[in-house]
């Protein structure tokens, strides 16, 4: 008691979790997970409604009437139907604060049955409907945009059955990456899908948006490491293709439809994911380098140096470095560099890793490629390193209002895309800065303003959008299409396959009423 | 005068890790989990580089106790900045049993034996919570003690300190040489660079052994059990508010 009162005292938060002696609560990495925790209403509470900003017009779907909510409170009961307008502010809203939709009624199915019975019933009523998991997505797929009723899977959250042999978890769709993560820890296993936003996200949210992260270097995207989905469809019929089997080439491979389809043709309610053996050696390096020509370089030699234990190779640049230890004050292990780089290796044997690491990094340190940095192995410390890069766009948030881009680029023009941005948009702006995954080719590019400021919209787009087709880049890595940048899909895909995304979409969902004005361009 | 400074570094089972009980309950699993160095230790050995780097030291000596792989926990010390290390090799399973007395007598006569006119230690180590080898140590050695230090100073033949105490900041004036225990707000300890890092595994790390101190490590008190701490239970849903108030009133809260 006496030394909780004392860490009360000095302002230190005294964390519950007993497994360690409480004098020492600083220490603890419980209360670092809080920091992904994304409140969405915090930074824009009076956010513009989605409709007046972007000027649209709602569809040919019904109200929601006294009726419908009678029925949803009958299937459901009172407290999984959510109609107070204090409560749906958070669903309503994204975690940038852009987008904000009016939707009355959210409704927190457990079952596969549940979500087909709503889905049912919301076709034959042409209600349309919202899928929502963590709610942190980043291009406005995730919130209403007019009143769709809000499906959230945060009560989906079992996890099956976790096959120990074959190393495959299947679990309901609305599982927290990080629960999920931790769950099969337990059997030496793991996810093999990592991002800044898991202590938030759902599992089913990251299938649907087909979501990248900071190891898809090294395992992959979700359309090989998802090997089964069940989804319901707009008409309340049950998809099952929740094969848990490595090898399974029995006809059309439906599930890669809901993989990154952004909840537009189907519900995401289980899904089985292969999970990698959990590394017995993790090093981390953080890096600082001079020219983004080093940085390349640096990446190069990183894949050939390192092989098969290189498992994230990050950049980030000086500003953006800036801005989480101006708004975050949060330290760089490291003084001021124009680029840095974050280079993980996972491995089996320690010794043999570090090896590795050592020589790699004494080379880049001889040729002058790298001129400072740290290497951790400590979870402590490779947590505080990999918080910074985490924690970016919250950092970002912070400066007030962020115009948020992910782009797939050829290396070669990767950074010049900053600055060429950089010198568009000149003073218009707070900051204009540049991070992401380098080793996917995956850029992140965040130009930051103290309000929304329409013109300033116009002015980055579609400009930005026209960069990146012109060097055949794609005006979307990882975050989807969502809402904002469907008018644009056109920059990265072809008529004749968005004329075949709209049959499917007219074939798997007649009325329309699945996560409407999203992913497909108005007409 | 500079100083040359001793510092004690423990290895310990990494604060971000879980720690689990083993299934005999006479301690927690090690084998396999990741140890690093004890973060008060750390800003001890901070604390000692800054006072080098500040010209008032001439010598850092990083000491761990502990099974061969404490040997990684003084390279950390030394990539940060220490100049040589010593290290106490205690086996392994000889670990569990090493007492905060024992640690003192090595670092007692380790300072002897060097010429140390400052140690600094963490005021704990964060895996036994003992807070008590500076204290110990000091009493050793005759020497004053400045514990949970939030600042050091140095003026002529003595170190003015701040003390982090219950009632807020202490400041005390100690003779040199002094023993002092480092608080978490001492400092913010760096992360080693990659320069440093490769320099230090040229360092010096001499091996002994406590017996060669002269040091009987025989235990003095015996494990009875350990144990997790119990888990917190399930909590209930009430109807309205009134359910709560009762509730409440009922478990004797309001």
């Amino acid at each position: 008691m006496m030394i909780a009162a004392r860490c009360t005292r000095l302002g230190i938060p005294i964390v519950k979790n007993l497994t360690r002696v409480s004098s020492t609560s600083m220490f603890k990495s419980t209360d670092l997970n809080q920091h992904y925790i994304h409140s969405s209403v915090t930074c824009f509470p009076k956010c513009e409604l989605t409709s007046k900003r972007y000027q649209i017009e709602r569809g040919q779907f019904s109200t929601i009437s006294e009726e419908d909510v009678n029925f949803f409170t009958n299937l459901l009961g009172h407290h999984r139907v959510i109609n107070d307008e204090t409560e749906l502010e958070g669903y309503n809203i994204d975690w940038l604060g852009m987008v904000r939709g009016a939707s009355s009624v959210l409704l927190k199915p457990k079952t596969t049955e549940e979500v087909s019975t709503i889905l049912a019933y919301c076709n034959k009523r042409k209600l349309a409907v919202c899928p929502q998991g963590g709610n942190t997505g980043l291009v406005g797929g995730s919130v209403p945009v007019f009143d769709e009723i809000i499906i959230s899977t945060a009560l989906m959250n079992k996890v099956e059955n976790v096959d120990t042999w074959l190393g495959v978890v299947t679990c309901q769709s609305g599982c927290v990456l990080e629960a999920l993560d931790e769950h099969v820890s337990e059997y030496g296993l793991m996810i093999p899908l990592d991002l800044g936003a898991k202590g938030s996200c759902h599992i089913g949210g990251n299938v649907s948006t087909n979501a990248g992260g900071l190891r898809l270097l090294r395992y992959g995207s979700l359309h090989g490491s998802v090997l089964g989905v069940e989804a319901v469809l707009a008409s309340g019929e049950i998809v099952d293709c929740l094969s848990a089997m490595k090898k399974d080439n029995t006809g059309y491979d439906l599930k890669q439809l809901f993989i990154g389809s952004e909840g537009t043709l189907g519900l995401v309610t289980k899904i089985a994911i292969n999970c990698p053996p959990r590394p017995q050696s993790v090093n981390l390096a953080f890096l600082g380098l001079e020219t983004f020509d080093d940085v390349l370089k640096t990446y190069k030699d990183a894949k050939k140096k390192l092989g098969e234990i290189l498992s994230s190779c990050e950049f980030i640049d000086q500003s953006s470095i800036e801005c989480v230890e101006k708004n975050l004050k949060l330290k760089a292990p490291i003084g001021a560099h124009p680029f840095y780089m974050l280079i993980e290796t996972s491995g089996s044997n320690g010794i043999h890793d570090e090896e590795k690491l050592n020589v790699f990094l004494e080379e880049a340190l001889g040729a002058g490629l790298v001129t400072d940095g740290t290497v951790a192995t400590e979870p402590s410390r490779m947590h505080h390193i990999w918080s910074i890069r985490e924690r970016i766009a919250e950092a970002l948030i912070n400066d007030g209002c962020t115009y948020k881009y992910d782009i797939s680029l050829p290396l070669p023009h990767f950074y010049k895309m900053v600055e060429d941005m950089r010198e568009h948009l000149g003073s218009n702006i707070l900051r204009c800065c540049g991070y992401g995954h380098i080793g996917d080719g995956n850029l992140h590019l965040n130009i930051t303003s103290k309000e929304f400021e329409k013109d300033l919209l116009n002015l980055i787009e579609p400009t930005i959008f026209e960069w990146t087709a012109k060097v055949n880049g794609s005006i979307s890595a990882e975050h989807g299409v969502g809402f904002k940048k469907r008018n644009y899909i056109h920059y990265s895909k072809s008529s004749g396959a968005i004329a075949l995304m709209k049959q499917l979409k007219a074939l798997m969902d007649p009325n329309g009423i699945l996560n409407p004005y999203k992913v497909l361009p108005d007409n | 005068m500079s100083l040359r400074v001793l510092v004690g570094c423990k290895r310990v089972i990494d604060y971000a890790v879980k720690i689990r009980v083993r299934p005999d309950k006479m301690g927690v699993v090690t084998d396999g989990v990741k140890h690093s160095m004890n973060p008060f230790d750390e800003i001890a050995i901070e604390e000692a580089v800054r006072l080098k780097e500040k010209k008032i030291a001439k010598e850092v000596i990083a000491v761990s106790c502990g099974p061969t792989q404490a040997q990684e926990t003084i390279r950390t010390a030394l990539a940060m900045g220490a100049d040589r290390g010593i290290h106490v090799e205690i086996p392994a399973k000889e670990m569990e049993k090493l007492e905060p007395l024992h640690v003192s007598k090595i670092l007692a006569k380790l300072a002897e034996k060097e010429g140390a006119e400052l140690l600094i230690v963490g005021k704990q180590a964060i895996d036994d919570d003992s807070n008590a080898t500076a204290q110990m140590t000091a009493a050793l050695l005759e020497w004053p003690q400045a514990t949970f230090a939030s600042k050091i100073e140095k003026t002529d033949g003595t170190l003015l300190v701040v003390r982090e105490v219950d009632g807020g900041l202490e400041t005390i004036k100690v003779k040199l040489p002094a023993v002092v225990s480092a608080d978490l707000r001492l400092n913010e300890p760096r992360y080693a660079t990659l320069p440093n890092i490769m320099k230090a595994k040229k360092k010096k790390i001499v091996k002994m052994k406590p017996a060669d101190l002269g040091v009987d490590t025989t235990a003095h008190f015996e494990v009875v059990e350990v144990c997790d701490p119990p888990s917190r239970e399930a909590g209930i849903k009430v109807e309205d508010v009134d359910a709560l108030v009762s509730k409440l009133k009922e478990a004797g809260r309001i």
